[in-house]
C-alpha cells in the first residue's frame, strides 16, 4: 500500500483511523461521548462493552453512516462525512447480523457489491472466485444464500471485503451467533487478512476470542473509553496484577485457603475442584503448598497470561455502571 | 458543502438488479395477470360493442380505449384505478425491505451516494411498469387490428401513444408516493396499508367529497337548480377540489387525447365557444395542449413526493 505523504495530527504517524473527541448525539444523551483513538495500519484492534456502550454507534460514524455531532474521525486521512465514496472505496464493512438478498446466489450477491464498487466484469469475476476460495464457500457458490446458515453468511461478508481489497475492514460481532467451530475458522481468516497487512477494527462480546486475535482493546463504557491497550497492559490496570493462576484440586475449603495467601487479589471458583486466582506474583508454589495442607489432591496448578475476561468482568463489578465518569 | 463523485455512480448497478428483480418477481406476475385479466375484459365489452356500431369513425381505434358498456368501465378508466395499485405494489417495500433484509448498511457502505440507490430503485420500478403498460398498448392496438379490422392511422397511433407516456407519468405519481411511504415506515405492512388507504380515498371517496365540499362553500343556487343546470361556482369548485387527485388529472388527460372532439376540460362561457364546431375533432397538437396542464401536474406530483423521500432518505439513520 503506498506511503502516506500527509503527516496527520495523529500521535501515530501511522495511525490510519484517527478519533478525535468524536461524539454522537440523540437529543441530549451522548451516547459516543469524546472519545479518542489511533488505530495503526496493520493492527487488529478490539472494541469490548456491554450492549448499548456505543460500539456500534463508533463504527457507523467512521463509515459515514451517521452523522458525527461533534468531533472528527479520519479514515485513511479522509473525512468520512465530506468524502465518503474515498472512505468507502477503501475500507471494508461487515455489519452486526449481516444480511444478503435470498433469491440470489452466493456469487450473484458478491457481484452486485462489485458492480457498486465499480469492478469490471472480468476483474469481477476473478476476485469473486478468489475470495470465495478463501473463505471456503467454493462448493455453494451458486447456491441461493437462503440456505446458507449463519456463519456461511458471516464468510459470505468477509469474502465480499476481500473482494473489495479493502486497507481497513471493519467488523462488528463478527462472532457472534457462531459456533465454537465456526468461530475458530473465522478468526483464522481475520489473522490472514491481518497478515496481508489489513487494519482490522472487530467489536465482540465474546472475550476471550478477542483476546486471541487483537493487538489492542478499547473498553467502552456508557460512550466513553474507559480502558485501551493490549491486554497485558489492561490487566495490570485493572486486576493491580499480571498473574493467574488456575488451581484444580479436591478437598474442602480450598477457596478459603487460596484467599488467605497474601498477595491475591481474589479467587474465582470455576467449578467444585477448579479455582482461579489473581495475584500480584507467582503464588503457584504457596497455592500448592494450601491445598496440600486442606488435605486436598491437587491436579493441575497453572499460570495464566492475564485473561480478558476477567479483566472485564473484574472492571464491570468494581465501577457499577453509570456514575463512571472516563477513567481512562 | 462540496460532494466529491458522481450522486449517479452505482445506478445503473441497482437499477439493473432492481429491474431484474421486479421483472421476476411472483408479485409482479400477479399484478400483471390483475391488470391484463381486467383490461381483456374490458376491451372484449368494448369490441363487441363497436362491432355492432357501423357508422363509420375516423377514430375507431381509440374508442377501443375509451367505450364502456355496462356493467364494466372502459379500458383507461379501468387502468386508471389499477396502475396505482400495481405501482403501489412494486414500491410500498423499495427502502423498508433493505433495511428489514439488513442489507441495507451493507450496500451503503460501497463507494455509493444513497441517492443512486435511490434513484435507481425509482427507475427499475418505472421501467417494470413502462413495459408492462408498453405490452399493455401493443395489446390493444393488435386486438383492434384482428377484431376490427381497420389498420390504424397515424393520428391515432401519436393519440394512443400520448395516452401511454401520460400514462407513465400516472404510475410515477403513485410509485414516488409508495416509495416516500416506504422510507418513512419500516414495516412493509404499515406502508402497504396507508398507500392503499390513500388509494382508495383519492380514486373512491375524493370524487364523492369534492362535490359536497363544494357545495359548502358555494351553495347551489337554486335558480340554477330550477333550470337543471349546475352553479358555476360550485362547478368551479368541484372541479378545482377534484384535480386535487391524481386520479382526476390522469381522467381529464385522457379525455383529451383519447377523444380528440374534447375542446376544454373546464367550465366554459358560451362566447368562449363561439365559432367552434362542435363535435369536430380538433389536431393532435391541440388536443395535447390541453391535457398538457394535468400532465405538468402529475410531473409536478412526483418530484414533489421524490424530493420528500430523498429528504427523509438522506436523513435517516442506517442501523443494520
Ligand atoms: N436512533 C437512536 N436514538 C436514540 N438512541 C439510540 C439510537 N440508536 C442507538 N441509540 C442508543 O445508543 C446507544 C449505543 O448503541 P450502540 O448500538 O452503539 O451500542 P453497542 O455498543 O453497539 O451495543 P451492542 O453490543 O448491543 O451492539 C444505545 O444505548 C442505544 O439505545
Ligand atoms: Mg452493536
Amino acid at each position: 500500500m503506498s506511503e502516506q505523504q500527509h503527516t496527520s495530527t495523529a500521535s501515530r504517524p501511522e495511525a490510519v483511523i484517527a478519533a478525535r473527541d468524536l461524539t454522537k448525539r440523540y437529543g441530549k444523551t451522548s451516547v459516543v461521548d469524546a472519545i479518542n483513538f489511533d488505530i495503526a495500519k496493520g493492527e487488529v484492534f478490539g472494541l469490548l462493552g456491554p450492549n448499548g456502550a456505543g460500539k456500534t454507534t463508533t463504527i457507523l460514524m467512521m463509515l459515514g453512516l451517521t452523522e458525527i455531532s461533534a468531533g472528527r474521525v479520519g479514515v485513511l486521512g479522509f473525512d468520512p462525512a465530506r468524502q465518503p465514496l474515498q472512505v468507502k472505496r477503501r475500507v471494508g464493512y461487515l455489519p452486526d447480523a449481516v444480511g444478503f438478498y435470498d433469491h440470489l446466489t452466493a456469487v450473484e450477491n458478491l457481484a452486485y457489491a462489485a458492480k457498486l464498487m465499480g469492478l469490471g466484469m472480468a476483474e469481477r469475476s476473478r476476485r469473486i472466485a478468489a475470495a470465495l476460495t478463501r473463505v471456503r464457500l467454493v462448493d455453494v457458490a451458486d447456491k441461493r444464500v437462503a440456505t446458507f446458515s449463519r456463519g456461511m453468511r458471516q464468510r459470505l461478508g468477509l469474502a465480499e471485503i476481500i473482494v473489495k481489497r479493502a486497507e481497513i475492514a471493519i467488523l462488528d460481532e463478527p462472532t457472534s451467533g457462531l459456533d465454537p467451530q465456526a468461530t475458530i475458522e473465522f478468526l483464522d481468516l481475520i489473522r490472514e487478512l491481518k497478515a496481508e497487512g489489513v487494519t482490522v477494527l472487530l467489536s465482540s462480546h465474546m472475550l476471550d476470542q478477542v483476546q486471541r486475535v487483537c493487538d489492542r482493546v478499547a473498553l467502552f463504557r456508557a460512550g466513553k473509553i474507559a480502558m485501551m491497550g493490549s491486554v497485558a497492559e489492561l490487566s495490570v490496570q485493572v486486576l493491580g496484577a499480571g498473574f493467574v493462576v488456575e488451581v484444580e484440586a479436591d478437598g474442602a475449603g480450598i477457596a478459603r485457603r487460596l484467599a488467605a495467601i497474601p498477595g491475591v487479589g481474589n479467587v474465582e471458583t470455576l467449578a467444585d475442584d477448579r479455582f482461579r486466582m489473581t495475584a500480584d506474583r507467582d503464588v503457584r508454589a504457596d497455592a500448592a503448598r494450601a491445598v496440600v495442607a486442606a488435605n486436598g489432591a491437587l491436579r493441575r496448578l497453572s499460570v495464566d497470561e492475564p485473561s480478558l475476561e476477567a479483566i472485564y468482568a473484574h472492571y464491570f463489578q468494581a465501577t457499577p455502571s453509570g456514575g463512571v465518569r472516563d477513567a481512562a | 458543502m462540496r460532494r466529491e463523485g458522481s450522486a449517479f455512480q452505482g445506478v445503473g448497478a441497482v437499477f439493473v438488479k432492481e429491474l431484474s428483480d421486479n421483472i421476476s418477481s411472483v408479485r409482479m406476475l400477479m399484478l400483471e395477470l390483475l391488470i391484463v385479466v381486467t383490461a381483456m375484459a374490458a376491451l372484449y365489452e368494448a369490441i363487441a360493442a363497436l362491432r355492432q356500431n357501423t357508422a363509420e369513425d375516423p377514430f375507431l381505434l381509440l374508442r377501443l380505449f375509451t367505450v364502456s358498456q355496462a356493467p364494466l368501465p372502459s379500458f383507461v378508466a379501468i387502468l386508471g384505478f389499477l396502475i396505482p395499485l400495481m405501482a403501489i405494489g412494486l414500491g410500498f417495500d423499495l427502502i423498508n425491505s433493505e433495511h428489514n433484509r439488513r442489507t441495507l448498511s451493507r450496500i451503503l457502505a460501497q463507494p455509493i451516494y444513497r441517492d443512486a440507490l435511490l434513484l435507481g430503485k425509482y427507475l427499475a420500478g418505472l421501467a417494470t411498469i413502462a413495459i408492462s403498460l408498453t405490452a399493455l398498448w401493443l395489446l390493444v392496438i393488435g386486438l383492434g387490428l384482428i377484431f376490427l379490422g381497420v389498420p390504424p392511422g397515424g393520428e391515432e397511433i401519436a393519440r394512443s401513444l400520448a395516452f401511454l407516456v401520460i400514462a407513465i407519468f400516472y404510475a410515477g405519481v403513485w410509485l414516488s408516493l409508495a416509495m416516500l411511504l416506504s422510507i418513512v415506515f419500516r414495516s412493509p405492512a404499515t406502508a402497504a396499508l396507508v398507500a392503499l388507504g390513500i388509494w382508495l380515498f383519492l380514486t373512491v371517496l375524493w370524487p364523492m367529497l369534492a362535490p359536497a365540499i363544494a357545495q359548502a362553500i358555494v351553495p347551489p343556487d337554486p335558480r340554477f337548480a330550477a333550470l337543471g343546470l349546475d352553479t358555476p361556482g360550485t362547478a368551479i369548485w368541484t372541479q378545482l377540489l377534484q384535480r386535487f387527485s391524481p386520479n382526476d388529472l390522469f381522467g381529464e388527460a385522457m379525455l383529451a387525447v383519447l377523444s380528440p372532439t374534447t375542446r376544454t376540460l373546464g367550465p366554459v362561457f358560451l362566447d368562449q365557444i363561439r365559432g367552434a364546431v362542435m363535435g369536430a375533432p380538433l389536431p393532435f397538437g391541440q388536443s395535447v395542449m390541453i391535457a398538457w396542464p394535468q400532465t405538468v401536474g402529475l410531473i409536478a406530483c412526483t418530484i414533489v413526493l421524490f424530493v420528500a423521500g430523498y429528504v427523509l432518505f438522506q436523513r435517516q439513520e442506517v442501523r443494520a
